[in-house]
C-alpha cells in the first residue's frame, strides 16, 4: 500500500488532487481512498489531503502518519509546515518551486531524500491563467512516481473539468516534461 | 450487476436514495450530512430524481415535514448530523409511535460544547430511546447496501418503524472509495413500491396521533414494543434476500476474526475497519484477538449478541461518546446489562475513544487489546477508561 499526504492553502484544490489520484487508481482497477483532513476549510491556511492506494482491499480510516509520498501544492508551505513529517525514508517529496536544489533542501531541514520540483505556479499562470496548481502538481508526481497511467488520469480530469479539462491536461503535460527529479 | 466506481461516500449515499425511487426528500443542511443531501437536491432539480425536494428553514421542520409526506404514503427520505438530529428529537419519538417509515441517515457527529463539526456517536447514542430501527455502515458499499435496505425494512407491513442507517461524518461521509452501485433494475426487483395500509387521504379519512388517554396508552406502547422487536424477523429475511441477489451479507452481530478469540473489541461505525488491520496485525502477533460490531443497534440483537461472545475471556467495548457520571459509555453500559443474565459472558472492559474528531489509530487499537488482556487476570477498577487523550 502506497500513502500520499498532500499539503496545500485552502482554494489550491489540495482535496481535488487527492480525489484525482484515488478516482485515477481505482478506474485502474486498483484499490484506493482519499479524503480530506475535515479542518474548517479557509481560503488560505494551510490543508492536507490524503491517498491510499493498493493492490488490496484497504481498511483503514486514519489519518496518513507516515507517507510514502508528500505533495506540496504551495511553494510557501514547507517555511511554515514540517512536510516531510513522517515521510518514509525512501519516500516522496515533490514540491512546486522555483528554487534550486540546494537551497530546497536546506528550507527542508537539510533533507536527503528523493525530491521532484517544478515551478507549477509559473506553468499554471501561464496555461490556465490561474496560480492553481493542482492538477499541474499531478504531472510532477506521475513524473516521480507513475504511481497511476497518465491515462486514467487525463480521464478523471476530462470527466471533472469538462471543457476546461483541455488546459488542465496541458498543464499537466508540461509539469511532466519539466519536473526535475533528485535522486 | 453494478460496475465498480470511484465516489464519494455521500454522494453514492444519495444516489442510492435514487436508486429507490425516493418521492419526497425534506431537509436541512449541516455538516458533514450537507453533501448528500446537496446531491439529492441537483437529482431533483435535473429530472434525474422523480421526488419532490421540501427545503425547510429547520430539522425540527424537516423532520416534520418527512412524517406528514411518508403519512399520505410517499416513500420518504431525509438526512441530519448533530445538533440537527437533536433539534430533530421530540418528533423523532412519533414517527415509530405512528408506525411512519421514514429513512434517515444520520451522517454522525459531536453535539456541542465545545463546537465540534468532527466524528464522534455523541449524536446518535443520546438517541437511543426513539424507537426507530438503527443500523450502522463501515464503508461506502454497506451505507449504498443499507439504505437501499432500510426502506425495504421499514416499509414491510409487519414492521412500518422508521429507520436511521448510521455513517460517520467526515471519516465516511467525505471519502473516496470504490463502490458497487446497483442497477435501477435490480433495486425495483429487491425493493417493491411503497404501500401502506392506512394512509391519509381525504377521500379516506382516518386519524393519525389522537390522544392517548391513560385506559389506552400503555396498551398502545406496549403494542408498539412487541412490533419493534418483531421487526427482526424482517430485518433477517430482507438481509438473507439481499445476500441472495447481491452476494453481500449482512448480519445483526458482525464478527472478524473471533474463533478461537479470548479478547475481542468491539466498536461501531467506519473505524472497525482500522480495528480489522489492528487484529490483523496483532494475529500474525500470535494474540488471540478478534472483533465484534453492531450492525443492527435497534432492535437491539441480543440473542445474536450473546452467542458471538459467549468464549471470550475479555470483550473491550469501545465507545465514541460519553455519559457523564455514568456507570460506562452508552455502549458498554447496555453490553454489560445485556451479558448480566448470560449463562456464559466474558468480563467487561470499557474504553471511550475518538469523541470529537479525534483518530483511532491503528496502535490505539493494539494498546485498548493489551489493556483488555490485562484484564483476563484483574477486574477493571474503574467504569471506564478514556484512550488517546492528553493529561497534561
Amino acid at each position: 500500500m502506497i500513502e500520499i499526504r498532500l499539503h496545500g492553502r485552502g482554494g489550491q484544490g489540495a482535496v481535488t488532487s487527492a480525489e484525482l489520484i484515488a478516482i485515477s487508481a481505482i478506474n485502474q482497477d486498483k484499490y484506493a481512498q482519499a479524503f480530506p483532513s475535515f479542518g474548517p476549510e479557509r481560503r488560505g491556511a494551510p490543508v492536507m489531503a490524503f491517498v491510499r492506494v493498493s493492490d488490496e482491499r484497504i481498511r483503514l480510516r486514519e489519518k496518513v502518519y507516515h507517507p510514502d509520498i508528500v505533495v506540496v501544492l504551495d511553494p510557501s508551505l514547507p517555511t511554515i509546515v514540517k512536510v516531510t513529517d513522517g515521510l518514509k525514508e525512501d519516500g516522496w517529496v515533490i514540491l512546486n518551486s522555483h528554487k534550486d536544489e540546494k537551497t530546497l533542501r536546506e528550507m527542508l531541514g537539510g533533507y536527503q531524500g528523493k525530491m521532484a520540483v517544478v515551478d507549477a505556479t509559473k506553468i499554471a499562470l501561464e496555461v490556465l491563467g490561474l496560480p492553481i496548481t493542482n492538477t499541474t502538481m499531478l504531472g510532477a508526481f506521475l513524473k516521480a512516481t507513475g504511481l497511476v497511467d497518465r491515462k486514467y488520469l487525463e480521464e478523471a480530469l476530462e470527466h471533472r473539468f469538462g471543457r476546461l479539462a483541455e488546459k488542465n491536461k496541458a498543464a499537466m503535460a508540461r509539469a511532466l516534461e519539466e519536473t526535475k527529479l533528485y535522486t | 450487476m453494478g460496475k465498480k466506481v470511484a465516489k464519494e461516500v455521500s454522494i453514492a449515499i444519495a444516489d442510492a436514495v435514487k436508486l429507490a425511487r425516493a418521492e419526497v426528500i425534506a431537509a436541512y443542511p449541516i455538516t458533514p450530512q450537507t453533501h448528500i443531501v446537496e446531491h439529492l437536491s441537483e437529482l431533483v432539480a435535473n429530472g434525474e430524481l422523480d421526488a419532490e425536494y421540501i427545503t425547510v428553514e429547520s430539522e425540527h421542520s424537516a423532520i416534520s415535514a418527512s412524517l406528514g409526506a411518508v403519512a399520505t404514503g410517499a416513500r420518504t427520505f431525509t438526512s441530519t448530523s448533530s445538533q440537527g438530529l437533536a433539534l430533530m428529537h421530540e418528533i423523532l419519538f412519533i414517527a415509530p409511535a405512528l408506525r411512519l417509515p421514514v429513512v434517515m441517515v444520520v451522517a454522525n457527529r459531536a453535539l456541542s460544547a465545545p463546537i465540534s463539526i468532527w466524528n464522534d456517536h455523541s449524536d446518535i447514542m443520546a438517541q437511543r430511546d426513539i424507537g426507530w430501527i438503527q443500523l450502522w455502515a463501515e464503508n461506502g458499499q454497506e451505507a449504498v447496501d443499507l439504505v437501499i435496505q432500510a426502506f425495504r425494512i421499514a416499509e414491510d407491513r409487519n414492521v412500518m418503524f422508521p429507520t436511521i442507517v448510521n455513517i460517520d461524518g467526515f471519516t465516511l461521509s467525505h471519502v473516496i472509495e470504490p463502490v458497487i452501485l446497483p442497477e435501477q433494475e435490480e433495486v425495483d426487483a429487491f425493493l417493491p413500491p411503497f404501500r401502506p395500509k392506512y394512509k391519509l387521504d381525504p377521500r379516506k379519512p382516518l386519524t393519525m396521533g389522537p390522544v392517548g388517554v391513560p385506559e389506552i396508552y400503555f396498551e398502545a406502547k406496549k403494542a408498539q414494543d412487541e412490533a419493534f422487536k418483531n421487526s427482526r424477523k424482517v430485518i433477517l429475511r430482507v438481509w438473507k434476500d439481499w445476500a441472495n441477489r447481491f452476494g453481500r451479507e449482512y448480519h445483526p452481530v458482525e464478527t472478524y476474526r473471533l474463533e478461537d478469540a479470548e479478547i475481542a473489541l468491539l466498536i461501531n461505525g467506519s473505524l472497525a475497519e482500522t480495528a480489522m488491520t489492528a487484529v490483523d496485525k496483532m494475529r500474525e502477533q500470535g494474540k488471540k484477538v478478534g472483533l465484534i460490531r453492531f450492525r443492527l443497534w435497534r432492535p437491539f440483537p441480543i440473542q445474536e449478541f450473546r452467542k458471538a461472545v459467549a468464549g471470550l475471556k475479555v470483550l473491550g467495548v469501545i465507545d465514541r461518546a460519553l455519559t457523564p457520571g455514568g456507570v460506562g459509555g452508552p455502549l458498554g453500559t447496555e453490553v454489560r446489562a445485556a451479558l448480566y443474565n448470560a449463562a456464559r459472558r466474558p468480563r467487561v472492559v470499557n474504553f471511550i475513544a475518538g469523541l470529537g474528531g479525534r483518530d483511532i489509530t491503528v496502535e490505539d487499537f493494539e494498546e485498548m487489546a493489551d489493556r483488555a488482556a490485562f484484564y483476563m487476570k484483574k477486574r477493571p477498577k474503574e467504569a471506564y477508561e478514556t484512550i488517546g487523550v492528553r493529561e497534561s
